[in-house]
């Protein structure tokens, strides 16, 4: 019996594997294959929190320097998930406190982190390096200073667009002097001042300074003094846009924009006066990405800032930009690859800008790499979607948002079905899609029979019938998210379906038609499946089994049922009738 | 891929709307009326009958909002504020009253109107100024609010309609009623 190589020889050339894929793929071999993967794994991706525990974790991974999480489902974004509902971090903290005293990294999305948590982590990891804390909730600046205070090698500090509670700007000055490793910060979705001449001190005393994101109460007046600071940045997110209109503050500006000869992204702009865009000229040519999303500037003004950027690859922008403005775009911009338009007012049935199907139309026309959109707008046709699904062949991410639910095409007053079906159809390689306007049963039979790279899949106000569901869930062979809300899918396309659900990440279904019975069904049936309700009116089983639920999170997982659940969210399995009627008692 | 093309639902059917009602039906409809808001749109707490059928009558901006849509992360709708054409003019606004040793600042957008207004006022100056009447402005009272405008003119509060007011008024002044005389007197 031949031995295959020597174990260094193994752990060697597994180092040049990175992606968990082709790890995952390795530790099947054979075990000690298996044994010696998992002891030089170093870099862990959870995205779902629930679906592995701390414990389950350390036990296959002794060794690991850096941890991503996510937790809360995407629809938490748009306050479908109620408060109170989970992800916390701290047990995951004190575990990997006691098994990875050389971890580096942590990495959470939308997660509840709370300032015992930070303290935590400040106190118990020697060498840590980055935390990134995207759509995060719980703490406060308190929390921050522990950080600050405490990791004496911090590189990376990201807060993301977390919920902070902000309760003073002198969490900033916790940084000891002899902090000079800061390579990204991102603070801007604090809401109160910092202290500047600490933050200058800051940004001052860290040379390797390439990403700086100020928060909103960052005056115009002194940006330049932190640009002067950090000409090497190569990302900047401005803090607040305004100034009074003073020819000095221009000419400081611009000349401190002039020193920055690495700066490829910009971010910011809130309450930005347009006379203003102009001092950043100089560095347009060189910009790649470009976050316009907070900026309420509009034409010409906005079209001509945005066209002096002749290579720009990413764009976030509002609906200010309009179609003539997208049209400029796409004449100016022949690397775009990533376009989100926002709205600059949702809840306006009418709007009040003339941003229509016209402008992502003339985008997918003239930019030959976009792959990515995301796109709000009042209005949408058969003709356009297929139009842009010919144009574009090599789209990756489509989101279009139209503001109207159920809302038609336009043109012809039909359903959307067969511009979504082409889009599926024609982008073979298509791995998020979220659709809008009035659809039904047939495009997901479109979806089903073409969408196989699609990952992520995004439906609201759409379908007739189970079918709809079902196509989906029986066609789609790479689906890992479905996220659905106000459809008529119920019990039959989900109970017929079990078995696919544990090949996928998650399935969220809110006030769709799914009964309670059905709920418990699939819960004793499945017991690899974590089927959660949450019913904030009250027990499910106050009305009779055919009562739909008003939520449903369903999921893989290998940790059995949460033990963390708030009183509104009730895990099926075979033991919740007891547990119901418990609680009722 | 062998599968059915029909699951026959339709006898078991569970609805998203309410009992006696056609989800074709609603379709149809909302393709002729693209502008109406929709007649089965739900939020979390359940509309019932009754706002479902005064759905169909109000118009689309001001139907009832549905949660979580469109979806817009509150991160972004909390810190994106539609900008008005005049907002750059200031809303902060400063207020001198004769005789007072320092100034203060109010922000108009903050009052419903002028009678929101005029009681901030006499609340924050400790001071009564009485009723407008278009004839004879604050006829009587000891004091009468007055303002600057975009032409640097004296203007009596209260004339003009109240979003007029807010987007020229520059400065406020509380003037002694005596000196307000030639301000509000009828012609």
């Amino acid at each position: 019996m031949a031995q295959s190589f020597p174990e260094d020889v193994l752990v060697h050339v597994f180092s040049f594997l990175n992606c968990d894929k082709d790890r995952n793929a390795v530790s099947l071999v054979c075990k000690s294959w298996y044994d010696i993967e998992r002891s030089s794994r170093r870099r862990i991706f959870i995205g779902n929190c629930y679906a592995v525990s701390p414990e389950i974790l350390i036990r296959r991974f002794p060794d690991v320097r850096a941890v991503e999480l996510k937790g809360k489902p995407h629809f938490a974004d748009f306050n479908l998930v109620p408060e109170g509902w989970g992800g916390y971090v701290y047990p995951w903290v004190v575990s990997m406190a006691r098994a990875y005293p050389w971890l580096e990294e942590i990495k959470l999305k939308r997660m509840v982190v709370t300032d015992e948590s930070l303290e935590l982590i400040s106190k118990s990891f020697k060498n840590f390096k980055v935390l990134v804390l995207l759509s995060c909730e719980g703490f406060t600046t308190d929390g921050l200073a522990y950080i600050a205070a405490n990791c004496r090698n911090l590189r990376e500090l990201d807060l993301g667009e977390s919920e902070v509670e902000d309760l003073s700007g002198h969490w900033l000055s916790h940084f000891p002097d002899n902090c000079t490793s800061l390579v990204s910060l991102n603070i801007s979705c604090l809401v109160s001042e910092v202290s500047f001449s600490a933050l200058e001190r800051l940004v001052a005393r860290s040379p390797n300074l390439k990403t700086l994101r100020l928060n909103r109460a960052v005056p115009l007046e002194k940006l330049p003094n932190l640009l002067y600071c950090a000409p090497q940045l190569v990302e900047l997110g401005t803090g607040v846009y305004f100034a009074e209109i003073q020819s000095d503050i221009f000419s400081n500006l611009a000349e401190a924009f002039l020193g920055c000869k690495q700066l490829k992204g910009l971010s910011g702009f809130w309450d930005v006066v347009p006379a203003y865009l102009p001092a950043m000229y100089s560095v347009c040519s060189r910009i790649t990405s470009l976050n316009l999303s907070y900026a309420t500037a509009q034409n010409p003004d906005l079209v001509h800032f945005v066209s002096q950027c002749s290579n720009l690859q990413r764009l976030w922008v509002l609906d200010y930009i309009e179609d003539t403005g997208l049209e400029a775009l796409a004449a100016s911009c022949k690397d775009l690859q990533e376009l989100r338009v926002f709205p600059s007012d949702p809840y306006d049935a009418e709007g009040n800008v003339t941003l229509t199907e016209q402008g992502l139309v003339a985008v997918s026309e003239g930019c030959p790499k976009l792959q990515s959109v995301l796109y709000f707008c009042r209005q949408m046709s058969n003709a356009a979607l297929v139009t842009i699904a010919r144009n574009r062949p090599n789209m990756i991410r489509f989101r279009l948002c139209i503001i109207e639910p159920r809302a038609p095409d336009y043109l012809t007053l039909e359903p959307l079905d067969t511009g979504f079906g082409a889009i599926v159809e024609n982008c073979k390689e298509l791995r998020r899609l979220s659709m809008s306007g009035l659809l039904t049963d047939r495009v997901f039979e479109y979806i089903g029979t073409h969408a196989k790279k699609l990952e992520m899949l995004s439906i609201a106000f759409a379908g007739n019938s189970d079918l709809g569901l079902h196509h989906v869930l029986s066609g789609c062979e790479s689906l890992r998210k479905l996220e659905i809300r106000d459809c008529p899918f119920g019990d039959k396309a989900l109970l017929a379906n079990a078995t696919k659900l544990e090949t996928m990440r998650s399935l969220w279904m809110s006030s769709c038609s799914v009964s309670f019975g059905a709920c418990k069904l699939l819960g004793q049936k499945m017991p690899r499946l974590n089927v959660e309700v949450i019913n904030e009116r009250g027990p499910p089983d106050s009305g009779p089994e055919s009562c739909p639920v008003e939520k449903l999170y369903v999921y893989r997982t290998i940790a059995g049922p949460r033990v963390d659940m708030p009183g509104f969210v009730w895990t099926m399995d075979e033991h919740v009738s007891s547990r119901l009627s418990r609680a009722t008692e | 891929m062998a599968h059915q093309n029909d699951l026959n639902l339709k006898a078991t059917e569970l609805r998203l709307g309410l009992p006696g009602t056609d989800e074709s039906e609603d379709m149809v409809s909302t393709a002729k009326n693209n502008k109406r808001a929709s007649p089965a749109s739900v939020n979390d707490s359940g509309l019932n009958s009754a706002a479902k059928s005064a759905d169909n009558e109000t118009s689309s901006a001001s139907k009832a909002q549905i949660v979580g849509w469109p979806p817009v992360r509150s991160y972004r709708k909390n810190n994106l504020q539609p900008k008005k054409a005049d907002s750059e003019t200031g809303i902060y606004v400063k207020v001198s009253m004769d005789g007072a040793p320092y100034l203060r600042k109010v922000d108009l957008k903050v009052y419903n109107g002028y009678s929101d207004l005029l009681k901030a006022l006499e609340s924050m100056f400790k001071l009564s100024i009485g009723e407008y009447s278009e004839r004879e402005g604050y006829k009587g009272s000891e004091y009468a609010p007055a303002y600057e405008d975009k032409d640097g003119d004296l203007m009596l509060v209260g004339d003009v309609p109240w979003d007029m007011f807010m987007s020229s008024c520059k400065r406020l002044r509380i003037m002694n009623g005596s000196e307000a005389k030639g301000l509000g007197c009828a012609l």
